[in-house]
């Protein structure tokens, strides 16, 4: 435990370490308990020149780089406005993110043919939205961390999580297969928006520490109507804490359009609510999705508090693989979006400024058909499930009362596998 | 190995060896050390005070926690003594709370909140059922959710609806959550030290109506006893004790409703019978070996508990004994517990609660004849 030694490094010199945050706070009276921390207005026109309302509110138009045809807009035609200004990410930035694109679309192909192959139990595909996949993932530097959902595998691989563990949750093996404390990475959450206060809760103990931890966290649109959402954002805006909420609307809950979520103008503008800046960028332009979340990421860092981002994309598939999307949405409208794909845009993109030659092409498209292969090998292999891991992992130590159980388990198993033994041995000598 | 668990009366007897690490206590502890008549709230706070002091780990949370000192002053003067970076006040969301505490404990914190009341856990739940109980679970125990969640809980204070629930069940019902509730001062100051030692997340039920009971303990004595249980590895976690020793029955209490089974008890003695009492203290884990055995001892048990007796924690241990001493039973055990009724409002909540009468009514059913 070192909040000892962090929190002395940003306190006065003192002999007790416990006694620290008292003398910080001494002074304070009833009431403010945080004034330490730095006024979100003020700070917006120290910084920006502009007001708080401008600050929070998102730029009046989606912020987009790349247009769907594959051509970079001109500066002034970015959706950018004084305050909300984005600067193009680097080439090797952009090349770096167009390789987990290209993985990770071939990642949500492989899996939905393994669902159909009975290979996996489930798989929520983020087809045509991995773009906000790849550009969560990469806008964080190592120490920080990432609260991701049932539907960001691809960005859990691009955090550097095997694929195979990724999957192990959707594989039925167990709830969860990667150690989050390694990755700084949670196990995907299934309850909507519950994962947000664990984000919360992360940066608030980093910053308790004097540590520099940001904090993504992630939800889909129609999960902004739940309760956590908004106990979430509430928390980070008044403990002040780098986090960046960020919300791939993808225009579904399961069959419910967002419409019937909220009647908001935007998802992004239910930031100033909470007192903490919002901005909408198009989900399917990775080039503007790494120039917005690795802004809001700095500032977040600099300790400007906590931001919402809303990315406007498409889920090209279905809910899941046991999900019928035909009776809830147009062909049409699918047919819209496809040529909006994140993919193909980059690529054209890419390609027009000279930066992807078919070489390079053939390079990426390897390694993503390596990692395929990965996931087709390891989920084919039959990993043995071990029955005594179910009480194993209840408490730190086992109750008796689960020890009991656990005997009892293992007991019924020793008696199957030797009656087995005695009916194939019956079986034998009756040849 | 394990340490013997006594009841707070008779846990006064070591003073001697306090007196080295008194003065670096000075700090927490302006009073002076010995024996000395203290609230069950005050237990707990000294608990988190000394927690807070042993580890910067650990911070107190929740609503009106900070300077107010909580609506029970549990955490009175935590957040004068430790500032408000150890114990501060949330904007007003149990889930947040809850949700929020995961992620410290996820990232190295050993948040120790409190619900404000019983009933006002609930828009935590999903908090509590799907990610405290489960986390450890989920990672293969990779993450550890050190928590502890502060519930004061059940009746008898003459509160309006929502302030007297005695929501255990629901806790205890689920896989993952251990659910201690002490029903003594010392070991208000004991199971609450241990409830924060704990890799893994308590729910500390904290029976309100026994915040302002009063004995005779030793805070130092208390201190001691931890250190030394530290240090060999040992603690009172899931023992359960006996609160009082008898021959011809067997009450078996938690929380609130032990001094009512001791209250019971004595009357009882008046009458020529001799009533053993235990006080279960760990609800998860259970002592299953410390109420069997009085059991098996006596052959005659009554549960008593404030919560509705359907599908209870009550039920659970009528079941566990009649599985493990159903040879050694001279009767059916019996329950006496809250009616299956909403918990009423205060000029009718005397006819709901478990009294001395209706346990000793109870105890007069239990086949004496035979
Ligand atoms: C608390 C809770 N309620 C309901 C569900 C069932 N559920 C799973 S995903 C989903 C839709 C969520 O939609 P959205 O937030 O837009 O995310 P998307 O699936 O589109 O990525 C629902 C209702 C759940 N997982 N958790
Ligand atoms: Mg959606």
């Amino acid at each position: 435990m070192t909040i000892s030694a962090d929190h002395a490094a940003q306190q006065p010199a003192t002999a007790e370490p416990g006694a620290a945050p008292a003398a910080r706070h001494a002074s304070q009276q009833a009431g403010s308990q945080h004034t330490e921390q730095q006024d979100p207005a003020s700070e917006a026109v120290r910084k920006f020149g502009i007001t708080v309302e401008d600050y929070m509110l998102p730029a009046r138009h989606q912020i987009q780089m790349v247009g769907p045809d594959g051509t970079l807009h001109p500066h002034t035609e970015q959706g950018t406005q004084p305050g909300h200004e984005y600067t193009l990410p680097g080439e090797a930035e952009l090349l770096a993110a167009y390789e987990q694109l290209v993985v990770g679309r071939r990642v949500n192909d492989q899996n939905s043919a393994l669902v159909r192959q009975g290979r996996m139990a489930v798989y929520p595909s983020s087809h045509g939205q991995e773009a906000c996949q790849v550009a969560a993932a990469l806008c964080l530097a190592d120490g920080d961390w990432l609260f991701p959902t049932y539907r960001d595998s691809v960005a859990v691989m691009a955090r550097g999580v095997d694929p195979v563990q990724t999957m192990t949750l959707f594989r039925g093996d167990w709830h969860g297969g990667y150690d989050p404390s390694k990755h700084k990475v949670g196990i995907q959450c299934t309850p909507l928006t519950t994962q947000l206060l664990h984000g919360v809760g992360v940066a608030h103990a980093a910053k308790l520490r004097g540590e520099d931890t940001v904090v993504l966290a992630m939800c889909g649109d129609g999960a902004t109507s739940e309760g956590d959402f908004h106990e979430a954002l509430n928390f980070a805006a008044v403990f002040h804490l780098p986090v960046v909420f960020f919300v791939q609307n993808n225009q579904y809950a399961i069959s419910v359009p967002l419409a019937h979520q909220s009647v908001a103008p935007s998802l992004a503008h239910k930031a100033v609510g909470y007192g903490m800046a919002g901005e909408r960028v198009d989900g399917n332009d990775v080039v503007a999705l790494l120039a917005v979340l690795g802004r809001a990421v700095k500032l977040a860092r600099e300790g400007s508090g906590p931001l919402l981002v809303e990315a406007h994309t498409y889920r090209m598939q279905a809910h899941t693989n046991a999900d019928d999307a035909t009776r809830y949405r147009q062909d049409s409208e699918v047919a819209e979006w496809v040529a909006k794909d994140p993919l193909s845009r980059m690529t054209t993109y890419l390609t027009d400024r000279g930066l992807l030659d078919d070489g390079l092409a053939a390079r990426i498209a390897d390694k993503a058909e390596a990692v395929a292969t990965q996931l087709r090998e390891g989920l084919s292999e039959e990993v043995p499930v071990e029955p005594q891991d179910l009480f194993k992992y209840v408490f730190s130590t086992p109750t008796p009362q689960l020890k009991e159980q656990s005997a009892m388990l293992a007991d019924e198993l020793a008696r199957d596998a030797a009656s087995t033994a005695a009916a194939s041995t019956a079986k034998g000598s009756g040849k | 190995m394990s340490p013997t668990i006594t009841t707070s009366s008779e846990a006064n007897g070591n003073v001697s060896a306090a007196t080295a690490r008194a003065a670096a206590r000075a700090a927490v502890e302006a009073e002076k050390t010995g024996p000395q008549t203290i609230t069950l709230a005050k237990a707990l706070n000294t608990a988190m005070a000394d927690a807070m002091h042993a580890d910067e780990s650990v911070l107190v949370f929740g609503e009106d926690v900070g300077m107010l000192g909580g609506v029970f002053r549990i955490t009175d003067g935590l957040t004068k003594t430790f500032g408000t970076s150890r114990c501060f006040d949330t904007p007003l969301a149990e889930s947040g709370i809850v949700g929020m505490a995961v992620g410290m404990a996820m990232n190295g914190m050993r948040p120790v909140i409190e619900m404000q009341f019983d009933a006002f856990a609930y828009p935590a739940f999903e908090q509590i059922v799907s990610h405290v109980a489960k986390m450890h679970n989920r990672t293969k125990g990779t993450v550890k959710l050190p928590m502890v969640i502060r519930v004061p809980y059940a009746g008898g204070i003459g509160g309006v609806e929502h302030h007297c629930d005695s929501s255990e069940a629901y806790y205890a019902h689920t896989a993952g959550l251990k659910v201690f509730t002490p029903a003594t001062v010392a070991d208000g100051y004991r199971m609450l030290r241990e409830a924060i030692d704990s890799d893994d997340p308590v729910m500390f039920m904290e029976p309100k109506k026994l915040y302002w009971s009063k004995d005779l303990v030793d805070l130092d004595a208390l201190r001691d006893e931890h250190t030394a249980n530290t240090e060999r590895g040992t603690s009172s976690e899931g023992r359960a004790a006996v609160a009082r020793p008898g021959t011809d029955a067997t009450l078996i209490a938690y929380g609130p409703s032990v001094p009512t089974a001791l209250a019971a008890a004595a009357a009882a003695a008046e009458e020529g019978r001799s009533l053993e009492v235990i006080d279960v203290r760990s609800i998860v884990p259970f002592d299953d070996e410390t109420v069997c055995a009085s059991v098996r001892k006596t052959g005659r048990a009554v549960v008593i508990a404030e919560a509705h007796g359907f599908a209870s924690v009550a039920s659970e241990i009528v079941a566990r004994v009649q599985e493990r001493c159903f040879h050694h039973l001279a009767a059916p055990i019996r329950r006496v517990t809250g009616f299956d009724v909403p918990y009423p409002a205060p000029k009718l909540e005397h006819f709901y609660l478990p009294g001395v009468d209706r346990i000793l009514d109870a105890v007069d059913d239990l086949q004496w004849e035979d």
